[in-house]
């Protein structure tokens, strides 16, 4: 299954990329053959396999919900492109 | 560059603890590979003054004045760590990594940061902002990748140890070919608090280094359960160093030591001579040879690309230019998201968003994801029933030696496929470690590869340390 150019421009979106057209004419391509290899698990028969995720076999691990050391504000935002002294600031997201 | 054992010994005993991290510096500045992004010299000088000042007050450190690489994406205090992206330029760690807070905490002494494929992807520490490593061997080839830098810096001599991490080979494949010890741990043997995430279920941290007595001691330090870790194992690990201690050809009798024969297939001749030729040095050395089969191992790098690059793209969705980092300008919030990722992101790491992105989206994920975890429990399956038949296996690294600097860039599959002897270890979460295992008619470094069951680690260094001692 080969992969179309309108598809690239929807993940394109889905995760946050602004690409160049030819950015999307080179991962059409790409994308498209790396899709047609990984195509291959359609050989396994899975039938009845329980998928796994974590493969040490932990479940559901907590801990004590107690409070400990955290950064101050000024720490925290010290590597933002843009803050104040309590915030990080970015472009309007909201129009009125 | 003496082993680390060698210096901590010195130092404990009352050598200066700045010798050994001097001549590290001086090294890392003089670093002609491209393998140093960045030294911390006064950093460094005032932690060696500092393990001088413990050892004197009658502090026994297992890694006193020794001075160690890091790779770029784990965080060191009060240092850069950029993962070789545009993306986390000026990005400055406000603490440290578990792994480096430890072996700090044991005589370590961060000395240099190392050049790394951007976000760990890559094969041959091309994709990397700061530009391509040069292989110390052969500087016209590649190091491997991910942890190029780390591997390059201590065939270099330039510590000896680097701390790399391992997602689908990264430490194992350029250990390989640049001729050190690599070893990747089970997954969740050390903590991966402060390593910046690609694949969470595959990644760990794990060390390069000359000898694999050095690997032990490393991993002995580093490993533990964290509290900042909820996939660290809550178990207690048992010291593997001192394990290794005596003659490590007489420890390989009864070792019962599988082959896949599959695994002969494809490879150069001369990394399937030496592997032949390990196998029956093993044997001679009173090892059993048993041969077994691992049939889905043919399905792992299509399981990885959609395992890992899902993992990846939910992973770095955080890099957005709000918190850390570059950012572009743009009107709209989410105008400067996708500006941003667009200019900050390389080639590569843009790809493997974008197909992780796909397998995981509406439609596709039962197809892609839900399959791909299906077979990896198949692969998982396939392990197990290996190792009720033997201690370890050994098998090749990559399947040939380290490849020309450019020779695979044009084509993101080529490059993908020579991590297929690698890859299973992640997705199963098993130990693998590659040791040196002489070279080829060019003088290029083959590595072979043990794998072990999860926290088999006892028997992989064991067996490694016997190959170290049959090569020399």
């Amino acid at each position: 299954m080969s992969i179309s150019e309108k598809e690239v421009r929807h993940i394109a979106t889905l995760a946050n990329l602004a690409l160049s057209d030819a950015e999307i004419g080179q991962m059409t391509r790409e994308l498209g053959a790396i899709v047609g290899y990984v195509e291959q698990l359609s050989e396994v028969d899975t039938e009845g396999v329980d998928p796994i995720a974590q493969v040490t076999g932990l479940v559901n691990v907590t801990r004590a919900d107690e409070p400990g050391p955290m950064f101050a504000p000024r720490e925290a935002l010290a590597n933002a492109p843009k803050a104040d002294s309590v915030a990080f600031l970015v472009p309007k997201a909201v129009e009125r | 560059m003496n082993t680390a054992r060698a210096i901590a010994a010195a130092v404990n005993g009352g050598a200066p603890a700045r010798a050994a991290v001097e001549i590290s510096l001086a090294r890392a500045e003089a670093d002609t590979h491209n393998a140093i992004i960045r030294i911390h010299r006064e950093r460094a000088l005032n932690a060696a003054d500092a393990v001088q000042a413990r050892v004197k007050a009658g502090e026994f450190l297992p890694l006193a004045g020794v001075p160690i690489v890091v790779k770029d994406n784990i965080s060191v205090r009060g240092m850069p760590a950029t993962a070789c992206s545009k993306i986390l330029t000026g990005y400055v760690a406000p603490f440290n990594a578990t792994a480096v807070e430890r072996l700090e905490a044991a005589g370590a002494v961060v000395v240099a940061t190392s050049n790394m494929d951007e976000f760990a992807m890559g094969s041959s520490n091309e994709t990397s902002v700061f530009g391509p490593v040069r292989n110390p061997v052969d500087p016209t080839r590649i190091p491997g990748g991910s942890s190029g830098g780390s591997a390059a810096a201590v065939v270099a001599g330039i510590a000896p140890i680097a701390l790399g991490s391992d997602t689908g080979g990264s430490i194992r494949q350029p250990a390989s070919l640049c001729g050190c010890v690599g070893l990747k741990p089970t997954y969740g043997m050390v903590s991966r608090h402060g390593l910046i995430a690609f694949g969470s279920s595959l990644d760990q941290i794990g060390p390069l280094t000359t000898t694999v007595d050095d690997a032990a001691l490393c991993l002995d330090i580093m490993a533990g359960t964290d509290i900042h870790d909820s996939t660290s194992a809550p178990r207690q690990h048992v010291a593997l160093a001192p394990m290794l201690a005596g003659d490590p050809i007489a420890a390989i009798k009864g070792l019962r030591v599988g082959f896949v024969p599959e695994h002969r297939e494809g490879l150069q001749p001369e990394v399937r001579a030496r592997l032949d030729s390990t196998l029956e040095s093993l044997r001679k050395a009173g090892a059993e040879l048993v041969e077994v089969h691992v049939p889905h191992e043919r399905y792992a790098i299509a399981v990885y690309y959609i395992v890992a690059t899902g993992e990846a793209a939910s992973n770095l969705a955080r890099f957005d230019g709000v918190r850390f980092g570059h950012r572009e300008d743009a009107d709209s919030l989410h105008g400067m998201y996708a500006k941003t990722r667009a200019s900050g992101f390389g080639t590569e790491v843009k790809r493997r968003i974008m197909l992780g992105t796909h397998v995981l989206s509406s439609g596709y994920y039962d197809a892609y994801y839900k399959k791909a975890m299906a077979v990896r429990r198949r692969l998982c399956d396939d392990f197990s029933a290996a190792f009720t038949k033997c201690d370890v296996l050994l098998g090749p690294t990559s399947p040939t030696t380290a490849f020309k600097v450019g020779e695979k860039t044009a084509d993101p599959l080529t490059m993908y496929l020579s991590d297929i002897f690698t890859i299973a270890a992640n997705l199963v979460g098993i130990p693998g470690i590659s040791v040196p295992a002489g070279s080829d008619n060019q003088g290029l470094p083959i590595g072979l590869q043990l794998q072990a069951a999860q926290w088999g680690e006892a028997a992989l260094l064991r067996a490694a340390a016997g190959i170290a001692a049959l090569g020399r």
